[in-house]
């Protein structure tokens, strides 16, 4: 959904005028060579970038980053904003090392939705929309992610995590608070 | 989860359950790339897409736009380069075909838009897949190299004259980019507002030259329509809906899961307790909606004994429609004003804010589902919410505004009752009750 800047809830200072520009590996900037060569206009390329600045920059789109992408893209700071604050996957706040997203539509809600996030809830100590003190977990109520058949289920970065049992989905957790969650789904 | 076919030859699910189904090798020793040769040895344009309208196959994201004629739209003389694009944003509730088609058969849908590309005179090819969907485009990526590297993708195809890329492309979580034109804007990398039409992506699509725009499920229907010849496959189904369709069945089930079925599949009552494994627990059937969230629902009572086709004419008959094939089954646990709050929900939180009535609409309808929730419902509350659909549908800038509005009218017409009782505390309410609030 798309995020309105009012004078409640202002655009943050330091992203109206970034001070510092990104500055990204040889490897980095090699896969962003690949996605800008799939388009005859560089613009198009916004999204695949944002994900990768994303990546490197801690999981959101900081200052340096989004200015780093204007320059690249040959577009506006304001460009970037727009576009970044269109998509729900595109993040413009910090969000915890496990970004717990459990979907909340119909055919996992009839399946039971409601108790897993109230499971992560209670363990984690956050309600849907906040993020631990530590920055380690965030929690988020989704909206459909086509896993309708293996519902409930939830995602953690890119990977899918479905049929959930309150058990199960105890050890992924007791997997991440020991910092030994693997992400399998490489983004 | 099941994944297969019921009541005939699996044709989309063909190799889903064979080992390294997603490989090159496994792919052409079962078929694959054989109707890319076929086209290529000798159909011209015009033969292709005359074998998909003869097909009579119908577009399988929602609208079920016959794909032949989408396909003529193009003008042949256009100087402008022209575009694929497969849609594999899927994203409605209860819809998940897609995925399964794409992760155990990429190149299934790597040969359809080989095959459309040169049916339509394009040399790039786009396949937007939603964000969330990111090992999805891993798995594509991977396949695309493999068939690169074996002369499949790229320059001069198969030896031929033939020239086509293949990208891949990501969105990032936004509903309204399943709908074509803003699917579009989203890959010009703008926010995913719908555009006019007219001109329709034919005409004016990406970056203003002709584009047709697929579904992940209609493409990969190609290369059997080929290899078949168009009326073979259109016999598979009805004469208005060829080929089989592939539902994605979740809910109060058995076995949810993905099946193909052929188009006119007789009854829907045997295809959920027999097909399906019958309902969850041994629970009662209380409502399906049969095509993916946005379309009516339907109350056991118009399925059980109704002898009810699934086809798009015979779900129209039915009082629903096909959509996108997302079969959502209900018991009679189920509260639906629940249910339709729940939907609304959605639809507000996906609302792109392009349009007023669908922007402002949507927020009103759960403001109004929230009041009822806490217990303050009013006797005219569902006449409420009836005028606040009146006000989006058919007024909204697309038709997802129509997509919100569906839900709730026909929750309200067939399930009263469950309105009714949310609606009780205040109709009790005395007389300066009310006056005084």
């Amino acid at each position: 959904m798309s995020q309105q800047f009012t004078p409640n809830n202002p655009l943050p200072q330091e992203a109206k005028v970034p001070v510092e520009m990104a500055v990204f590996s040889l490897d980095v900037e090699a896969e962003i060579d690949r996605h800008l060569a799939k388009y005859p206009v560089k613009r198009s390329a916004i999204l695949p970038l944002m994900f990768i600045v994303q990546r490197e920059r801690g999981g959101y789109l900081d200052p340096p980053g989004v200015a780093y992408l204007a320059d690249r893209l040959d577009v506006r700071i304001t460009d970037i904003w727009e576009v970044a604050t269109f998509y729900s996957m595109i993040n413009t706040e910090p969000v915890g090392t496990y970004h717990i997203q459990v979907c909340r539509t119909l055919s996992c809600k009839i399946l039971g939705a409601g108790k897993i996030t109230e499971q992560c809830s209670t363990r984690l100590g956050i309600k849907p929309g906040e993020t631990t003190p530590d920055g380690k977990f965030s929690l988020s109520e989704v909206e459909c992610l086509g896993s309708c058949g293996t519902a409930p289920m939830l995602q953690i970065g890119f990977d899918f995590h479905e049929n959930l049992t309150a058990e199960k989905l105890d050890k992924i957790l007791d997997t991440c608070e020991r910092g030994e969650y693997v992400f399998t789904v490489k983004g | 989860m099941f994944i297969g076919a019921i009541g005939c030859e699996p044709l989309q699910l063909k190799r889903v359950g064979l080992e390294n189904s997603r490989t090159l090798d496994v792919y052409r020793q079962h078929g694959g790339y054989e109707a890319l040769k076929k086209v290529l040895d000798g159909m011209s344009p015009e033969d292709v897409i005359g074998e998909v309208k003869k097909s009579a196959l119908r577009g399988r994201g929602g609208a079920g736009f016959p794909t032949g004629m989408k396909w003529s739209f193009v003008p042949k003389d256009s100087p402008k380069p022209k575009y694929v694009v497969c849609n594999a944003d899927e994203s409605e509730p209860g819809t998940f075909k897609d995925r399964f088609l794409m992760e155990r058969d990429p190149h299934m849908l790597i040969e359809g838009m080989l095959i459309a590309a040169y049916a339509l005179g394009s040399r790039t090819t786009y396949i937007y897949t939603r964000g969330e969907y990111r090992y999805l485009i891993n798995i594509l990526d991977a396949a695309i190299q493999e068939a690169r590297e074996a002369g499949l993708v790229g320059d001069r195809i198969m030896g031929t004259e033939f020239s086509c890329e293949v990208f891949t492309h990501t969105g990032a979580g936004a509903y309204i980019c399943g709908e074509e034109t803003a699917l579009l804007n989203s890959l010009e990398g703008l926010r995913g507002h719908p555009r006019m039409k007219p001109p329709f992506p034919a005409i004016a699509g990406l970056y203003g030259c002709p584009t047709v725009v697929n579904n992940v499920e209609t493409l990969t229907a190609v290369p059997d329509i080929i290899k078949m010849g168009g009326e073979a496959y259109q016999k598979l189904g009805t004469q208005k809906s060829g080929g089989t369709k592939v539902w994605s069945v979740s809910g109060h089930v058995n076995r949810p899961g993905v099946y193909e079925l052929p188009m006119g599949y007789e009854d829907m009552e045997k295809f959920i307790m027999e097909d399906c494994g019958g309902m969850l627990g041994g629970k009662q059937l209380k409502a399906v909606i049969p095509g993916g969230s946005s379309v009516y629902i339907m109350p056991a009572t118009d399925i059980v004994g109704k002898k009810v086709r699934m086809d798009y004419e015979g779900l129209v008959v039915a009082g629903s429609m096909v959509g996108s094939g997302g079969f959502i089954v209900m018991d009679e646990t189920v509260d639906v004003f629940e249910s339709t709050k729940n939907l609304t929900e959605f639809y507000k939180h996906e609302s792109c804010g392009w349009c007023t009535p669908c922007r402002e609409g949507t927020d009103w309808l759960v403001k109004v589902f929230k009041r009822i929730a806490k217990g303050e419902g009013r006797p005219e509350d569902a006449q409420l919410l009836l005028d606040l659909c009146d006000n989006i549908e058919g007024k909204s800038f697309c038709p997802l505004g129509d997509a919100a509005a569906w839900p709730i009218q026909s929750a309200i017409k067939k399930f009263p009752e469950d309105f009714r009782r949310h609606l009780m505390p205040m109709a009790t309410r005395t007389a300066e009750a009310v006056a005084a609030d």
